[in-house]
């Protein structure tokens, strides 16, 4: 449905402008609202809302009587549609028409009523669905009833007041007055606005916080002054007047957007702002970017080009008409027909009539039928493509879906491909792996074995689920946007989170409202020792708190264990609800510490938390406080009076006793609850958080309640503690940290416990002093930095843990800054964020976690054969440097054969510097100069294939960018000046240049710039692939934006234009669904120029014959249907149906992708030579019935029939040459063309004697199926017009068959020959990958690492570009000069000597007439055709490898600019290769050579070294 | 808010309720695991190489050497004769007809043509008129006709289609046959006569029935008047056509031949496709197996020109576009008329396709074993 609102977006844009100038004048710039209920008795007239939208909303484009002007009004923007119209009406003029007028209106108006039909029926279901959310009910206050009533959303105005029940969707934009939540709280779930999947809190508004009973609509009368309705969902402001005057600013957090999923809350109240089409979401629902595709940008040219042959045809036709009138000068022929007035037409009026004449006879050059066909295609292309079962994913019952219908084909054209990396390359299901607490790390090998175990299991499981019956799951991620939401219905809510079926199975079982919760990541095994630690410490508080000891005397390992785990517990805002009571909080104590006054007025002086409504100790100063904070202008002052308040106050006595809170009367039962603690959830804004909670309780220190002011924790001995919450200060992307204060209960201190990514966390620490206990910090600094290190090199996600602990008097100062800034009206955002940048300084480390974010399955092998496809591979992340290369290391992005460049510039300069550089680098490197040693040079001339290669990259200055084995590692902040104008093109020329780029700690708004930028000015396909709402400006920008669903919302997939369910479904959409959208469609659209040209070639031809009148030999029925009907269904079966190879030689061979990317199927001269062709058929179809009734007593249309009949057969089996797969379906559809066309000749030639003027031609068919010439005609003819095609593409399949023919041979060998040629091509494929597997071993340990410890304690590149030189030229060149005399390559060489050897021998054993054992039959008839060929007898050495090398020559010759080292393998392995291999069989006993493809994924270090050993 | 509302009615197809466990009946999204949406439709694939499209050509040639040969041979057994006409050369017995023959004299001009046929025509012979560069298939002139009119329709009789313009009416009545067509209906009389060795001229039978298709003559055309006998009557608010010396009911006496219903008029209405074209004129009937239709010897062409009355030139007018006038006496076979063209054409294009075969057999030879790994035998 969705999709339907988008389309209809335009038009509602353009209501709500409409709306919008309409209101400007009454409203200026702002909106007030007033409530309904006041002016109920005056009939709405002078209701101050009545100009505000209501909520009744519509989405369609068209009432009934505006349909058809509308919709008309919208075809004809199609220039093809007002062409065709153009060209029927020309009919109707007397003096130029060639066709009966009713007749060639025919196809016009059927093409257009098609349109209009379906427009129709998508308007009706946009209808219905309207129909369906207008009549959803909710409870609207009415005055007379005195009480809510049910209501249909559209009767819902703006100032109505709305009741809203726990579950319930919200209908409008409604401002939160009354919540039955004691804290005043309102929960709400976003997921259908922004695809978080978390509850977010709103508040009422503040003068109706304290509303002690239930808020009475009757005794509202105040007035709500906000902004006009926006599009910004993170943004509303506004104040409301009471009666009294008095105002109070509303803020975001006051605003429940419509759409939004009221949750945990059992009522809530609120007063319609925006209603309709101007509430928010609406607003948000822009109709999708219209796409075109690249192949309908290269038709369109040939469209155009159709354009200027028509224009030509005609030109030459009238010029030739007058020359042919002017021959006979005054005296005019008997067959020149004088103008109906009886006046003779001068030549050059004549021509001219004629012009517009042939235009409309010669009009089907441009195929009417082309746009309808192309549309039918791909609708039924995305049918194919939802279908497909192997991109169904059973774990979430949902399949790909293609959002944007017209652009199927570009997904066989990509070029790069920009993925985003978390959820979308792994699975965003985050597990607690590790972590390091005061210097020591835990490395918690059991938790890793567990691990380990999971995926066993899940294999196993998976294994046995799948024939045993498989219990989907039914999770519901989608259901809460579901526009029939059952409302009121218990949501059962569970997250993705899961990796398998097989543990998805389990989780449902087990907790099915689980939120980021699967087993794997909820049972953490502690670590023995860390569990020893927290026990003793544990312990030994407990031990002090029976002796009133301070605190303090616990050493500080053990402290920071203690600091550490409470961090871990509190610091974020996971919300804890229990499964029975599900989204309800648990409320099962509601105690308060006994508060002291101080802390009372800190409390109270903390907006940011809420106060509890049912707080009944309200004393008088607590009064003047509140009021005072109300009026914002003495807020300062009385803050002020209390701050000096503060300080005068003496610090409490901490009394750990006191601190604690009294054992509640029902602690018995707590404890018992507490039992089952397993059943409580934990419900987390971010994985991460969940990770880490989660990890806590497995050290039995579990996070039990949260409510807005206290966070309580149960730890082992000491039993449930109280945190007194402060202030939170969220998270967010630029802190990249988030903080609570809180009340410490043990120590009665202001703590601050920070959270952050490491590189903050770590400038952050407080400088180190010079004692004992400095020394001590130092070491844990660096141990912890070297942990985090190593945890970002396992591809852990890294996060320290730090705290601070205040003094009053320092909070109190800081205090008073942080109120000013949130009760600032202006720049509260800004003034915020400085005041949490003051607080988080000097902090304290306590320890460091890692975590681990699994790969999804399958996405090495993906990406692996993506860019054997010859795809770029892009990763854009948000993540940290070390981080990303880990992952990429993982999911084999980087090989660690590869180098790496690494740029990381702190300034403009910098980064053109290293730019340059790299640039320098790479160019010295790899293009040829000459080498610096022998050894090297033989190193480099078998890594960069051959020295032609070289000679031809250097010379060709232009096209200086081979793609090498190189990865580029960019982080934000260079990025951000390498995509300053001045450099971009440097940088692009760098990049470029690189097998796969990856670029971290990426903005949104970078990722999208890096993809306009590729895309725009390397002007290649660019595709990206995300899951969050940080990808969707990336998505789309690029070519196809591809959106991961299910994972965090919705954003992604609701701006893509595909959605896939798994990144590694990404395989078989491109490689195979692209491929063959691509080439079916490619090939129909040239089918489809060909068609029409040679059509009217005919036509054309018999203007030589017909004195250029315009006659036409085809009946006019014929040339109006012969398109639209006898010869449209072959071809969209064909372009439906037909493959040119395999989806499994595809996804086994992606090398058969880069036909698309450099659009083989279609290349502007293959027009040209469609043409050529067209033109030679029509002059074999025209020629062969003109000399063969040539001085007969032929009529017009007794000859102009077979002529049809013949190009009919002719375009038919042209067709069938062209169709590469043949089912049924395609033997049916020429069937039905051929039978239909002689079916309607028949009946038209039969049905009137008199009518269908001027050909009339009655019984001529009848006539010529009795004629045996019209046989004959018809065998000879379409054969002798498809000769010469047929001949050339058989010699193509011979002498030099593309990789897809190729493809298609592989397709035709038995199952075993393919595997074997398959494995062999792979093998082939390692093969250069595997002369430097040694590197790997050192390589990652070298470059990336070692770097960037440096810069993490020096907070800056200081010495620029020394530094930078160092970074680059990474010591890689010597190294790999060293491994090349390895034992292990050695050794491969040695092999591979021997090898060649046996290979000899066997050629000679194998010498015909010698009788061959075993498969002695197979290499005997290789070995005869290869020793016949005479490039490949050289020496034995010299054979074996040459073939590849000459295949690579071949292809970087023809296509330097996309040679990745892959293509080579697009040449059939020769024969001499398949030998080599059958002896590699029998002489490698350890490994089998028949790999099955995903054999040896998981462990790729073996499988290089299969690889190596291949070789 | 509808927008992702919308976006989840098409992503989930259950609803939070139906979300239970162990529910066996459960709908799932999951695609069927058919043939045909899976895109596995059992096919045959050819895959064209010289080895595989090598018979095809070999297979094409060997069927289309007979049959052209068979053809050819049939055409050249065709007995054909022509004889032009037309009065161009001065020398010409028609040179006077055509050119000094002037419109007021009221008898018709006459020319005798000469000839001798070397050989007997043995059945029945087909006998032509052939008119060069006549363009009968320019567009304005094939649409100029009413065949409502030329059906017997009594409206069209009394108001002839608009695209008989200007054709249409003549001294405020209409023109019935309207149409340029119609007007411009071949009109020059042929007769033929056989000269005895004794050097008798024997007048040729000519049969004038059979000439047009059946169904235009008992079908499409039609006179007016319900079968009404009295032509006359049926066509006397009509005018005849401009340039016609007579009524369209005094084309000829037989009744059943006369009117829109007469054949030569039914042929001429039939519009050529080719500027060059011949019409049948008149068949000569073979009268017994023993002698021959037309037998060995000579022969003299009687051409009766009846003027155009509108025109300055009294024959049939094809001088000024120089324009030839033909007769052409004809034997068919049953693949018409002598024409060599197509058994030609199919010897050309199967011999062709042999030696395209040929090459394709070298190019197999020499390099089908390099790549055409589906030649490797299992």
């Amino acid at each position: 449905m969705a999709r339907e609102i988008g389309e209809s977006g335009e038009a509602k844009s353009a209501k709500v402008k409409k709306h919008k100038r309409r209101k400007s004048k009454k409203e200026g710039k702002t909106r007030t609202v007033h409530a309904n209920i006041l002016y109920d008795h005056t009939k709405g007239l002078d209701n101050p809302n009545r100009h505000y939208a209501n909520n009744k909303i519509k989405t369609t484009k068209y009432t009934l009587l505006s349909f058809l002007p509308k919709n008309l009004f919208e075809q004809f923007h199609r220039f093809a549609n007002v062409y065709f119209v153009f060209i029927a009406l020309l009919n109707f003029v007397p003096v130029v028409n060639a066709f009966q007028p009713e007749l060639a209106i025919a196809p016009v108006i059927f093409i257009l009523s098609v349109t209009a039909i379906k427009d129709l029926w998508e308007d009706y279901r946009r209808h219905r669905s309207d129909k369906e959310i207008n009549h959803m009910d909710c409870l609207v206050y009415s005055r007379n009833e005195k009480k809510y009533l049910e209501k249909y959303w559209k009767e819902v105005r703006v100032g109505d007041f709305i009741r809203l029940r726990c579950n319930e969707i919200l209908p409008a934009d409604v401002l939160l007055l009354s919540s039955s939540d004691p804290d005043r709280l309102c929960h709400i779930e976003t997921a259908t606005l922004d695809g978080e999947t978390n509850l977010k809190q709103r508040q009422v508004v503040r003068s109706f916080i304290d509303l002690d009973c239930e808020f009475d609509p009757l005794k509202y009368n105040s007035v709500i002054e906000c902004e006009k309705p926006n599009n910004d969902l993170n943004r509303f402001r506004g104040y409301i007047i009471h009666c009294s005057g008095r105002r109070d600013g509303l803020y975001k957090d006051n605003l429940l957007l419509r759409g939004c999923t009221i949750r945990n809350t059992e009522e809530a109240v609120g007063i319609i702002i925006y209603a309709g089409h101007e509430t928010k979401a609406m607003l948000n629902n822009n109709g999708p970017r219209y796409k075109r595709s690249k192949l309908e940008r290269q038709m369109n040219v040939d469209v155009f080009w159709c354009v200027i042959i028509l224009l030509v045809m005609c030109l030459f036709s009238a010029i030739g008409h007058g020359l042919w009138m002017f021959q006979y000068g005054d005296k005019r022929p008997v067959f020149d027909v004088l103008s109906p007035e009886g006046t003779d037409l001068s030549p050059v009026v004549s021509a001219i009539y004629l012009f517009l004449t042939m235009i409309i006879v010669f009009q089907i050059l441009i195929p009417i039928s082309l746009f309808v066909s192309i549309e039918i295609v791909k609708i039924c292309q995305v049918y194919f493509i939802h279908q497909d079962a192997e991109l169904y994913d059973e774990e979430t019952d949902s399949h790909l879906q293609c959002r944007a219908l017209n652009i199927t084909e570009d997904l066989g054209q990509m070029q790069y491909i920009f993925s985003d990396k978390t959820g979308t390359l792994t699975e965003n299901k985050m597990v607690f792996r590790r972590c390091t607490v005061a210097g020591v790390e835990y490395s918690h090998d059991a938790n890793a074995r567990r691990l380990a175990m999971y995926q066993e299991m899940d294999s196993e499981e998976e294994d046995c689920t799948s024939h045993g019956g498989t219990l989907p799951r039914r999770d519901s991620v989608a259901s809460h946007q579901s526009g029939k939401v059952v409302l009121r219905s218990m949501s059962t809510k569970s997250h993705r989170r899961t990796g398998s079926r097989a543990e998805a199975k389990r989780a449902s079982i087990l907790s099915k409202h689980t939120a980021f919760s699967s087993p794997m990541e909820k049972d953490i095994t502690p670590d023995p020792q860390l569990m020893d630690k927290v026990n003793e410490c544990s312990s030994q508080m407990e031990f002090m708190r029976f002796h009133s000891q301070s605190i303090k005397q616990i050493p500080p390992d053990l402290c920071d264990i203690f600091d550490f785990f409470i961090a871990l517990t509190i610091c974020n805002t996971v919300v804890v609800s229990s499964p029975n009571q599900p989204r309800q909080k648990v409320r099962r104590y509601e105690l308060k510490s006994p508060v002291k006054t101080i802390e009372d007025f800190i409390k109270r002086f903390t907006p940011s938390r809420l106060t509890s409504g049912s707080n009944s100790s309200s004393s008088s100063s607590l009064a003047t406080n509140r009021s005072s904070h109300r009026v914002g202008s003495s807020m300062l002052s009385s803050a002020e009076s209390t701050l000096t308040k503060l300080n005068e106050e003496k610090p409490p006595d901490h009394d750990l006793q006191h601190a604690f809170s009294p054992v509640p009367p029902n602690y018995d039962k707590t404890k018992a609850l507490a039992k089952d603690e397993c059943e409580l959830r934990y419900e987390a804004e971010s994985p991460d958080e969940a990770a880490l909670v989660y990890a806590a309780r497995a050290y039995k220190c579990s996070l039990v309640g949260r409510l807005p002011d206290q966070v309580t924790v149960e730890l082992p001995h000491l039993g449930r503690l109280t945190f007194e919450l402060l202030h939170t200060l969220g998270f967010d992307s630029t802190r990249k940290r988030m903080s609570v204060v809180v009340k410490h209960p043990l120590t009665d201190q202001i703590t601050v416990y920070t959270k952050g990514a490491d590189s903050v966390i770590m400038d952050l620490i407080r400088p180190v002093t010079d004692n004992v206990k400095g020394k001590r910090q130092r070491k844990i600094l660096y141990k912890t930095q070297n942990y985090l290190n190593l945890y970002a090199a396992d591809g852990l996600r890294t996060l320290c843990i730090a705290k601070k602990v205040l003094s009053k008097e320092e909070y109190a100062s800081w205090l008073q800054h942080h109120l000013e800034a949130e009760t600032a009206i202006q720049k509260r955002e800004e003034l915020l964020f400085e005041s949490a940048l003051r607080l988080e300084t000097n902090l304290h480390l306590l320890g460091a976690t890692g975590i681990e974010d699994r790969l999804q399955d399958g996405v090495p092998e993906t990406i692996a054969s993506l860019r054997k496809a010859g795809l770029q591979i892009w990763v854009l992340t948000g993540d940290k440097q070390e981080t990303a290369i880990n992952i990429a290391y993982a999911c084999k992005l980087l090989d660690p054969e590869e180098e790496i460049i690494t740029l990381n510039a702190d300034s403009q300069e910098a980064c053109a510097v290293l730019l340059e550089n790299s640039l320098h680098y790479i160019q010295t490197k790899f293009l040829c100069n000459p080498p610096p040693d022998p050894q090297a040079a033989k190193h480099y001339s078998s890594f960069h294939f051959s020295s032609p290669v070289c000679s031809l990259a250097s010379s060709a200055h232009t096209s200086p960018f081979l793609v090498h084995r190189l990865g580029l590692v960019i982080d934000g902040r260079t990025l951000a000046y390498a995509l300053d104008k001045s450099l971009e093109d440097k940088f692009l020329a760098v990049a470029r240049s690189c097998r796969s780029v990856l670029c971290c700690r990426s903005t949104p708004l970078q990722k999208s710039m890096v993809v306009k930028l590729v895309r725009n000015k390397l002007k290649v396909m660019t595709l990206a692939i995300g899951d969050g709402a940080n990808d969707v400006s990336m998505i789309q920008v690029a070519d196809v934006g591809v959106g991961i669903s299910g994972q965090e919302g919705m954003q992604a997939v609701m701006a893509s234009d595909f959605a896939l369910p798994r990144f590694r479904y990404l395989q078989k959409l491109l490689l195979v669904h692209g491929h063959w959208c691509y080439s079916r469609l490619a090939n129909m659209i040239l089918y489809f120029f060909y068609k029409n040209a040679m059509f009217v070639a005919l036509i054309f031809w018999y203007q030589f014959y017909c004195g250029f009148s315009g006659s036409a030999m085809v009946d006019q029925w014929y040339l109006i249907f012969f398109n639209l009907m006898f010869s449209a269904f072959p071809q969209l079966i064909t372009g439906t149906l037909d493959k040119d190879v395999s989806a499994d030689t595809l996804q086994e061979l992606p090398q058969l992708y880069m036909n698309g990317q450099n659009s083989e199927e279609y290349k502007p001269y293959m027009f040209w030579m469609n043409m050529i062709d067209a033109c030679y058929q029509s002059l074999i179809c025209f020629f062969i019935p003109y000399f063969a009734y040539v001085d007969s007593d032929v009529d017009l249309f007794t000859w102009g029939t077979p002529i049809t009949t013949l190009a009919l057969f002719t375009i038919l089996i042209h067709l069938g040459i062209e169709t590469k797969t043949w089912t049924w379906i395609n033997w049916v559809s020429i069937g039905f063309s051929i039978s239909l066309f002689f079916t309607v000749a028949l009946c038209y030639n039969a049905s009137c004697p008199t009518c269908f003027s001027p050909s009339n031609a009655y019984w001529t068919m009848q006539r010529l199926l009795g004629d045996p010439m019209f046989y004959l005609l018809c065998v000879v003819t379409p054969m002798a017009a498809l000769l010469p095609r047929y001949f050339y593409r058989a010699c193509q399949g011979s002498l030099f068959p593309n990789p897809v023919q190729v493809g298609r041979q592989l397709d035709k060998l038995p199952a075993d020959m393919r595997r074997l040629l398959l494995s062999q091509s792979r093998m082939k494929l390692g093969s250069l990958g595997s002369l430097f597997t040694p590197r790997a071993l050192f390589f990652p340990l070298c470059s990336p690492f070692q770097k960037d410890y440096r810069p993490r304690m020096k907070p800056a590149h200081v010495s620029g570009n020394k530094q930078k030189e160092k970074a680059i030229a990474s010591p890689i060149p010597s190294k790999t000069v060293e491994m090349w005399d390895t034992p292990l390559s050695s050794k491969t060489s040695g092999n591979h000597v021997i090898l060649n050897i046996k290979t000899q021998d066997i050629a000679e054993t194998c010498r015909p007439g010698s009788d061959c054992p075993l498969s002695g039959n197979l290499d005997c008839a290789m070995e005869a055709s290869y020793t016949k060929d005479p490039p490949t007898s050289r020496t034995v050495l010299e054979a074996t490898l040459s073939p590849v090398d000459l295949c690579q020559v071949r292809l970087l010759t023809s296509t330097p600019l996309l040679c990745q080292t892959e293509s080579i393998q697009l040449v059939l392995p020769p024969s001499s290769c398949l030998l080599e291999q059958k002896v590699e069989d029998e002489d490698s006993s350890n490994q089998s050579p028949l790999l099955p493809k995903g054999g040896g994924d998981t462990q790729h270090n073996q499988e290089h070294s299969v690889k190596t050993t291949f070789l | 808010m509808m927008a992702s509302s919308y976006s989840a009615k098409e992503e989930d197809g259950h609803h939070p309720g139906s979300a239970g466990l162990g529910d066996t009946a459960i709908r799932t999204r999951k695609p069927d695991n058919t043939a045909f949406k899976q895109q596995r439709l059992p096919a045959w694939q050819p895959i064209l190489t010289a080895g595989t499209v090598l018979p095809a050509f070999f297979v094409i040639g060997l069927i289309f050497i007979p049959i052209g040969i068979g053809l050819y041979v049939t055409s050249n057994n065709i007995k054909e004769f022509e004889i032009d006409y037309t009065g161009t050369d001065m020398s010409s017995p028609c040179f006077n007809c055509s050119i000094n023959h002037s419109w007021n004299n009221t008898t018709p001009c006459k020319c005798v043509l000469p000839f001798s046929l070397d050989q007997p025509f043995e059945s029945n012979v087909f006998m032509y008129y052939g008119l060069s560069n006549f363009y009968q298939n320019h567009r304005r002139y094939v649409k100029s006709r009413d065949d409502s009119q030329l059906n017997g329709d009594e409206g069209s009789l009394k108001e002839p289609s608009k695209e008989c313009e200007p054709y249409h009416t003549s001294e405020k009545k209409p023109i019935a046959p309207c149409g340029a067509i119609a007007n411009s209906m071949f009109n020059d009389t042929l007769e033929l006569y056989f000269i005895d060795p004794n050097g008798t001229r024997n007048q040729i039978p000519l049969t004038k029935k059979g000439i047009a298709w059946w169904t235009d003559k008992h079908v499409k055309f039609r006179n007016p008047g319900s079968n009404n006998p009295n032509l006359t009557a049926v066509f006397q608010d009509t005018a005849k056509p401009i340039n016609w010396g007579k009524p369209v009911y005094e084309l000829d006496t037989d009744l059943e031949n006369n009117g829109f219903i007469n054949e030569d008029f039914i042929v001429w209405m039939r519009t050529a496709a080719l500027p060059t074209f011949r019409k049948l004129y008149r068949i000569i009937q073979k009268k017994n197996s023993m002698t021959p239709t037309l037998p060995r010897g000579n022969y003299t062409l009687e051409v009766t020109y009846i003027h155009f009355l509108n025109h300055l030139y009294s024959d049939y007018p094809v001088r000024s576009f120089d324009g030839r006038k033909r007769v052409i006496l004809s034997t068919i076979s049953w693949m018409g008329g002598k024409n060599p063209f197509l058994g030609i054409a199919y010897i050309t294009v199967g011999l062709i396709c042999f030696f395209l075969g040929v090459v394709l057999l070298f190019i197999h030879h020499k390099y089908g074993n390099r790549n055409n790994s589906s030649d490797i035998p299992n």
